[in-house]
């Protein structure tokens, strides 16, 4: 029996900045001081802690070492593990001194962890250490005791929303496939996070795999379907390599493949890799790409509840919906709306960046607000600056402004200051930037983006890069300004699918909020004075 | 079907459930712009012009894939949408490089239309060059991406209809392109040249190569003996590029502007269409008793035979030997009639006026040359007949009517069915029927044959002998069958190919636009045509017999074999790259 876990956090942040050596170095100085019968040190996902190194986190005592270098590792050994002396120098250092345990410091104390409950304190690469806490617990029950009509209702009763970026009723579309009579059915998991400022789908995945595939498993038992597949980004190695392994563990436990502990329920799961294109996150883009054709979106209805992989029945969720819906079934629909707000049940993962002092994953009940998450959990603005927007959900997100930093954060309260809640990121904005230029870099993605399908997003998302770089450049007029807001509008309106809709999103938000910042811009070029006459 | 009820315009109409937006406005008598929709094809929804504006919805949605619902309201008129659809229409053009004068489809370009029915007068985006290389690889089809609109219709086309998958979109957004899979140039694909493609472009992206210019040479150089062969479909279509209705036959006038033009000699390709079902309904009838290679496939179609080649090439021994009629006809354009006429096969300028593109790279066969000269020297699509005439102020709906010249203009109503799907197997039949039963047929009609199916089948009695036959048009449904002889499933003697929707009268050489209602219009003038013909069976051309008398000898004898029959190749589906 181990007395003392130390979990280092391994991700590709972590590991770019030597957390592997670190590993191995804590191995071989805990062995060295003989504790190796009483110290385990446990490989974990990212612990949403960013920009502070390699962290390690010392169990049972809770304490949180950031920026640990391979010539500390001596220290904490012989210090800590063997002396339970704290190395204070290494201590997180948003932890104010007379907080002992780290999770009632501000930065935890207004998240709740449920999607992110296992992330970064059990090994991801241990299904034993998912079982131990609660790990297809769910399932069991499902299969043992529940109905997929029972599955169906608890999910629908939670009242929880997909956390892909649409914010619809699981539960209901999980229905729409249920009543579905197909030979087959899929149930596909969206991991194909591709919104710049976005990696919370990844950390999850890194950090809880089995979460995802049970909650996988839970949804095929629910509408009646016998494969799976998670369409991971192709450029997240760690996430596929690490579901791949999951799912190798489940299938030798019995979890996964045919008649599932004698209940005659056959559920399988594959691993599909994106090639690198936005779009394939659009769910019938998605689709279109695991039939291995061009990823491009197809037009709905039908939807693919209904009309889905190889034309048959399935049901996209994002990573973040899955890995909650263990919890739901095992907890119930109350206590999961006991989270959140009426509107808006439960917890939404967002991943903090931009002018931030303390970037990183979090976790929070909805119905926050955004100070409490900037200023609290976020620790406020660098230097002193203020405030000046916020965009939720990514490249395609609506614009948060002063005026909304109280606004208790949920999809009514969103939508109506024209906003959602999207797939996650949270990027702040500080009031030294020009909002012509963040709007620019946006619209460059897009451009880089679109798959090309409809006149409106192929020739849209290009001239607004051209307008937007004729006005940072100080060739712009204000015609310029109506032209974009009126491309802009019409692309919200009549774009195929929702990239081409949403590209333009921040645009309109930040010329509704920000509309001088795009005239002084276009005045730039009125004040030039002509070299010669 | 249910009924159902929507508001369009403030005019309430029913329409069966599951009517697109699109149709129940035209049945509203309201006009929605499209560009990338084609009633040929299932909608993309790309181009976003058609879009309307649906009562309580926040989008606005394309009419050519949306569907009615009971009550709908809506409106293709609000402010919304005419500035959405200008919105659309203003991102082509300013892609597009509106050199319409020096454009093939200048006249007949869609996009011109829209932008005429929209009033567009100016554009607030500067003109941004698409990417994509002229492709001029190949003898048939011309690829200039630069006037591309991206609708994809032609990539359907290739797709859908004809299963060949020669042509999609290369790269992603703005800079997106059609392209062939490795870039390289389209006679380097598994191309069929069929031209369906053309037959659907919206714009000048895609077009025949011209033989025009090559034609008129011919036609000013006073040591050429010009003599042009046209093709049985042509005769149905040549008027609706003058303007008149589709199915208006106009075949004696169009024999006068080919005169017109300077031909020496206007003859038809319908002679050696009768010559064709002699040839091969004897080929038929020796594989029967011979047992030879069953089902034996035609080889009127060379798009068709290009697929063949590309995609199943193991059933090359299946297809028949015999030449087309274009190359039969070229052939003895430079044997059988420059001998009998005294004229220099050199001399002799060998044309032929098809409703297909697939004929050009026919006749540019290396094989192609058995008077020692190539049989065909240049071929010109319907359209570039009309181009021609049209140059020099021809108005054939006004022209004087003119007969055929002998003797390489007589034919049979036989002949002329080649036209249609399923014309050659009926013309065949009429005359395998009498030379085995040697009993008149009663019922020259075989109707089991005809129809706009993709695949039909039909079995006649042969003095006791079933022979069973099927036809196929479009080569998605050719595939069909392909597969069937591959699996061994196929229990057929005889069957008949054609690479084209409805067949040559569907070809890609056609006047534009084709529909499934023109293509419907087409082919009824084509059994009119027939019905007029005194002779209704290739055997009785009196032509025919005397070519057989004076020169062939027998059917499919020596001399038959040399001029009228030829071999196939076996392709891979990718050419190597040239050496460097």
């Amino acid at each position: 029996m181990h007395r003392i876990h130390v979990i280092i956090a391994m991700d590709p942040h972590t590991i770019a900045q030597g957390a592997r050596s670190i590993k191995d170095a804590l191995v071989k100085n805990i062995d060295l001081a003989g504790l190796n019968q009483d110290v385990r040190v446990v490989e974990t996902g990212s612990l949403g802690i960013y920009n502070k190194g390699v962290v390690l986190v010392v169990f049972p005592d809770g304490i949180y070492y950031t920026g640990v270098k391979l010539e500390d590792v001596s220290e904490i050994v012989s210090e800590h593990l063997v002396k339970g002396r704290v190395v204070t120098r290494l201590r997180y250092s948003e932890i104010p001194e007379e907080s002992r345990a780290e999770e009632k410091a501000p930065r935890f104390g207004k998240q709740v962890r449920v999607v992110l409950k296992n992330a970064g304190m059990i090994d991801p690469e241990s299904i034993e250490e998912y079982i131990a806490q609660d790990g297809y617990e769910a399932f069991g029950k499902a299969l043992t005791e529940l109905t997929p009509k029972d599955v169906l209702k608890i999910v629908t009763d939670s009242g929880m929303l997909g956390r892909g970026g649409a914010f619809f009723p699981t539960g209901m579309k999980w229905g729409f496939a249920a009543r579905e009579k197909s030979d087959e059915k899929y149930i596909i998991c969206n991991a194909d996070e591709g919104e710049p400022g976005t990696f919370k789908d990844r950390l999850i995945l890194e950090g809880d795999p089995h979460a995802v595939l049970e909650g996988m498993c839970l949804a095929g038992y629910a509408i009646g379907a016998h494969m799976g597949y998670v369409y991971i980004r192709g450029e997240y190695h760690m996430s596929i390599a690490r579901v791949r392994r999951a799912i190798e563990q489940a299938k030798k436990q019995g979890l996964l493949g045919k008649n599932i502990f004698g209940s005659g329920f056959d559920f399988d799961i594959q691993v599909r890799e994106g090639a690198g294109a936005y779009i394939c996150g659009e769910e019938t883009a998605l689709i279109e790409s695991i039939e291995g054709k061009r990823g491009e979106p197809r037009d709905k209805p039908p939807f693919p509840p209904s009309v889905g992989l190889w034309g048959k029945p399935t049901i996209v969720n994002n990573v973040e919906t899955l890995a909650t819906v263990p919890q739901i079934l095992l907890k119930g629909g109350d206590w999961y709306k006991s989270l959140g707000t009426e509107s808006t049940p439960g917890t939404k993962v967002f991943t903090l960046v931009g002018n931030i002092n303390n970037p990183g994953l979090i976790e929070v009940p909805l119905g926050i607000t955004l100070r409490e998450i900037i200023y609290d959990i976020g620790q406020g603005i660098p230097n002193g600056r203020g405030f000046k927007l916020a965009q939720l959900g990514g490249t395609t997100g609506g614009i948060l402004t002063s005026e909304h930093l109280d606004l208790p954060l949920d999809i009514i309260n969103l939508r109506s200051v024209e906003a959602g809640l999207g797939s996650g990121a949270m990027l702040v904005v500080d009031d030294t930037h020009n909002v012509v230029e963040l709007v620019q870099n946006f619209a460059e993605f897009f451009n880089h983006e679109s798959c090309g399908k409809c006149t409106l997003c192929r020739e849209g998302t290009g001239r607004l890069v051209e307008l937007l770089h004729k006005l940072t450049s100080g060739c712009g007029s204000e015609k310029d300004i109506d032209l974009i807001e009126r491309l802009a509008g019409h692309m919200m309106k009549s774009a195929f699918c929702g990239l081409g809709q949403a590209a333009p999103v921040p645009i309109l938000g930040c010329l509704r909020y920000f509309r001088d910042d795009f005239i002084a811009m276009a005045q730039q070029n009125q004040q030039r004075v002509p070299v010669s006459a | 079907m249910k009924s159902i009820s929507v508001t369009i315009d403030g005019t309430r109409i029913t329409v069966p459930e599951g009517t697109t937006v699109l149709d129940a406005a035209k049945k509203a008598q309201i006009k929605i712009p499209t560009l990338c929709y084609h009633p040929d094809l299932p909608p993309v929804s790309a181009c976003r012009l058609c879009v309307v504006e649906i009562a309580g919805d926040r989008l606005l949605r394309t009419a050519c894939s949306w569907q009615c619902r009971d009550g709908m309201e809506i409106s293709t008129k609000s402010a919304l949408v005419r500035d959405s659809r200008k919105m659309a229409l203003e991102l082509l053009l300013s892609r597009h490089p509106m050199k319409c004068t020096e454009c093939v489809r200048n006249g007949s370009c869609e996009l011109q239309d829209v932008a005429d029915l929209l009033g567009i007068r100016e554009n607030p985006f500067e003109y941004r060059e698409r990417k994509g290389e002229l492709d001029l690889s190949s003898a048939s089809i011309v690829r200039d991406p630069s006037k591309c609109i991206l609708c994809r219709r032609c990539i359907q086309t290739c797709e859908m209809v004809q299963s060949v998958s020669a042509i999609g979109l290369e790269g992603r957004g703005y800079d997106v392109w059609v392209d062939t899979p490795f870039g390289k140039g389209i006679a380097d694909t598994p191309c069929v040249s069929c031209g369906q493609c053309i037959d659907r472009c919206p714009v000048g992206a895609l077009y025949e190569t011209s033989h025009v210019d090559r034609v008129w040479r011919a036609l000013d150089n006073p040591q050429k003996h010009v003599v042009i062969q046209t093709a049985p479909a042509v005769r149905v279509a040549i008027s609706e590029e003058f303007g008149l209705e589709p199915g208006k036959l106009t075949t004696k006038q169009m024999v006068a502007g080919l005169k017109r033009l300077g031909f020496d000699r206007v003859f038809d390709t319908n002679f050696t269409a009768d010559l064709t079902i002699i040839e091969e309904g004897h080929e038929l009838l020796g594989r029967l008793k011979k047992g030879g290679k069953l089902p034996m496939l035609t080889s009127c179609s060379p798009g068709w035979i290009n697929f063949i080649e590309h995609f199943f090439p193991e059933l090359l021994p299946h297809v028949s030997s015999c030449k087309s009629p274009q190359q039969m006809f070229g052939a003895l354009a430079k044997t059988y009639y420059a001998q009998k006429f005294g004229i220099d096969p050199k001399d002799v300028f060998s044309v032929s006026m098809m409703p297909c593109t697939a004929k050009k790279y026919e006749a540019d066969r290396p094989e192609m040359n058995a008077s020692g000269y190539q049989d065909v020297d240049a071929v010109l699509t319907t359209r570039e007949v009309a181009v021609m005439m049209k140059q020099i102020g021809i108005d054939l709906p006004n022209m004087h009517e003119e007969e055929y010249d002998d003797p390489l203009g007589v034919s049979t109503g036989a002949a002329v069915i080649f036209g249609n799907t399923g014309g050659v197997m009926e013309a065949a039949l009429r005359t395998v029927y009498e030379v085995v039963t040697e009993k008149p047929l009663d019922d020259i009609e075989i109707t089991a044959v005809r129809g706009m199916e993709g695949i039909r089948e039909a079995e006649i009695d042969l003095a006791g002998t079933k022979v069973k036959a099927a036809v196929a048009n479009g080569l998605y449904n050719a595939r069909q069958l392909l597969d069937k002889i591959v699996a061994g499933t196929a229990d057929y003697h005889f069957i008949e190919i054609m690479a084209c929707p409805g067949g040559c009268i569907g070809g890609g050489g056609q006047p534009i636009p084709t529909s499934q209602e023109i293509r419907a219009k087409r082919t009824e003038a084509i059994y009119t045509e027939d019905r007029a013909y005194e002779l209704r069976k290739s055997h009785e051309n009196p032509a025919v017999q005397l070519l057989y008398k004076e020169f062939l000898g027998e059917p499919n004898g020596h001399k038959a074999h040399e001029l009228l029959h030829t071999h196939y190749t076996a392709k891979s589906q990718y050419q190597p790259d040239s050496a460097a």
